[in-house]
């Protein structure tokens, strides 16, 4: 594929927001659209100007960034963890498993009532439903990863004299990682949408916060701006996700010739 | 001795027919009233089989008669329930018992020369691991390929690269679990060829189980047959290499075998 085409491939995905945009500036200018319903894109961009300069937007965005990845590490790791003992131990496995789809039934949302009953609206209350959200996705698809990989590949791993270590990390790791990035990549959808319910109901900083407060003062370009924002990290975070992705399962056929 | 009186224990005999020299009378290993049996089921009931270093040993018989449980008790992949097994004394044992199997059970992730260095775990590593791999590649013709992954090869290509890693250790025993059966007829016929010649220049013990006759008199010295968990017919192949494929003496140890496999 030539450089030309590959802009060109890019390219065509940005033609119709673009387009949206347009024809949102023009009706606001038009006034079709009325300030008090959707602000002008151009006073979307104005109040992203107003807010960097005041340093209050790049706060804001890193609070919530760094709660988002705080909540994830931890939900994170632990599902992970959990994922590999339960995939290579069937005690493990007997032991938790049931506990955990029984859990994975309630909606994590379901439980902002009593998390604000026990952590109010402090840190840990974010942390606790970021990290109970994104627990699950990455909790299942490893335990799916690792039960999916071929025994037919385990056994010649055996065959040939691979010890327990070296089984796990050329075997059975790699074999899992096409499941886990499916489950990484949806954890992240869930740990933004979390965040965001989580900073709108309870919080003093953060982009949830900030949109709460511009509604307050009826600031809808600001209320618009966050939304926005809140799009782009999420974007931006599976983009890195699929980055990672591509990187280390170039051996996978889905991910050649890309 | 008619062959098919053969089926107790055999002494040690040089392979008539085996025109390059040798390991002659080294034992590679020996089942004695060898059984295996899954719950009440009775899978092998008294195998009885000497084999000498150095032998291409094939093993016939219809599905389910046991023949790839054979092959995993001579790797270790599972143990007698009676009986023993025994290599012989200079041997490392199941260490150095390879094993190829029916699919290449290629990993997807490692390319292609990586796949042939899982062959040499626990025997050499770094760059000698690397160039001992390569140059078992180039024996299989596959020099070329070494940096691919293994999802851009064709079948035959997997199971040379199969193979390689199988051999790539030297072993002294290496057990075959129909390794061929799912190649096209051109290709499976330039594998047994390429089998042959490895075989020959490495002078290791092979066991190919197969479901073709012409393929087991073709390459091998010696010929069991298994039937109802016993070894049914031991059949001698005294035939010079290089062999002649569809020559009347080969047709006519084939035309034994069937008879004793479906008479
Ligand atoms: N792990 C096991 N548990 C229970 N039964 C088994 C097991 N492995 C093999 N068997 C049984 O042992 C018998 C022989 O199996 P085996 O795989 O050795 O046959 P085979 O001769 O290799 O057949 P094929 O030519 O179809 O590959 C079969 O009836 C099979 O069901
Ligand atoms: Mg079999």
């Amino acid at each position: 594929m030539s450089l030309a085409q590959r802009v060109g491939k890019n390219g065509i995905g940005w033609l119709l927001p673009a387009l949206v945009i347009a024809g949102w500036e023009a009706a606001s200018r038009a006034g079709v659209m009325p300030a008090s319903v959707l602000p002008a894109p151009s006073a979307v961009a104005e109040a992203f100007w107003r807010l960097t300069l005041s340093g209050e937007l790049i706060r804001n965005i890193g609070v919530s960034t760094a709660r988002a990845l705080a909540g994830f590490a931890v939900g994170g790791s632990i599902g992970f963890a959990l994922g590999l003992a339960n995939g290579l131990s069937t005690l493990s496995r007997g032991l938790t498993d049931t506990t955990l789809q029984m859990i994975r039934n309630i909606p994590h949302l379901a439980l902002i009532p009593l998390v604000i009953l026990w952590f109010g609206i402090d840190e840990e209350a974010k942390l606790f439903l970021v990290a109970l959200g994104v627990f699950f996705p990455i909790y299942v698809n490893t335990l799916l990863g690792i039960q999916s990989v071929d025994p037919q590949l385990v056994e010649m791993g055996r065959v040939y004299g691979m010890d327990r270590s070296a089984l796990f990390f050329r075997v059975i790791l790699p074999g899992a990682l096409p499941a886990i990035f499916v489950g990484l990549r949806y954890a992240l959808g869930i740990m933004w949408l979390t965040l965001i319910v989580a900073e709108t109901i309870s919080a003093s900083s953060g982009l949830g916060y900030m949109a709460m407060q511009a509604r307050e003062f009826l600031l809808i370009d600001v209320v618009v701006l966050s939304i926005l924002i809140y799009a782009l990290l999420g974007k931006l975070a599976d983009s890195l996700a699929r980055l990672l992705e591509r990187l280390s399962l170039g051996w996978h056929p889905a991910f050649q010739n890309g | 001795m008619t062959a098919a009186s053969l089926t107790a224990a055999r002494s040690f005999v040089a392979t008539p027919g085996r025109p390059i020299g040798s390991v002659e009378g080294r034992r590679a290993f020996a089942f004695r009233h060898a059984g295996k049996r899954f719950g009440d089921k009775t899978v092998l009931d008294g195998i009885d089989l000497d084999v000498p270093a150095g032998q291409f040993l094939a093993v016939i018989g219809k599905s389910g008669c046991g023949k790839s449980t054979l092959l995993r008790l001579l790797a270790g992949l599972d143990r007698p329930t009676s009986g023993s097994l025994t290599f012989g004394v200079e041997e490392e044992g199941y260490s150095r018992t390879r094993f190829m199997f029916q699919e290449p059970r290629l990993l997807p992730w490692a390319s292609v020369v990586e796949n042939v260095e899982v062959g040499l775990t626990g025997i050499a590593i770094g760059t000698e691991a690397r160039h001992r791999a390569l140059d078992i590649l180039g024996e299989v013709g596959l020099a070329d390929r070494a940096d691919e992954w293994p999802s851009v090869l064709s079948g035959g290509q997997k199971q040379r690269v199969a193979l390689a890693r199988a051999l790539v250790g030297h072993p002294q025993i290496l057990a075959l679990d129909e390794p061929l059966g799912a190649l096209d007829a051109l290709t499976r016929i330039e594998m047994q060829q390429l089998l042959e010649r490895i075989w020959i220049a490495q002078k290791f013990t092979a066991v190919l189980v197969t479901h073709d006759v012409a393929e087991a008199v073709a390459l091998a010295d010696r010929v069991v047959v298994i039937s109802e968990g016993r070894i049914a017919l031991d059949l001698d192949i005294p035939v010079e290499r290089p062999r002649r494929r569809g020559s009347v003496e080969l047709a006519r140890l084939e035309g034994k075998i069937l008879d004793r496999l479906f008479g």
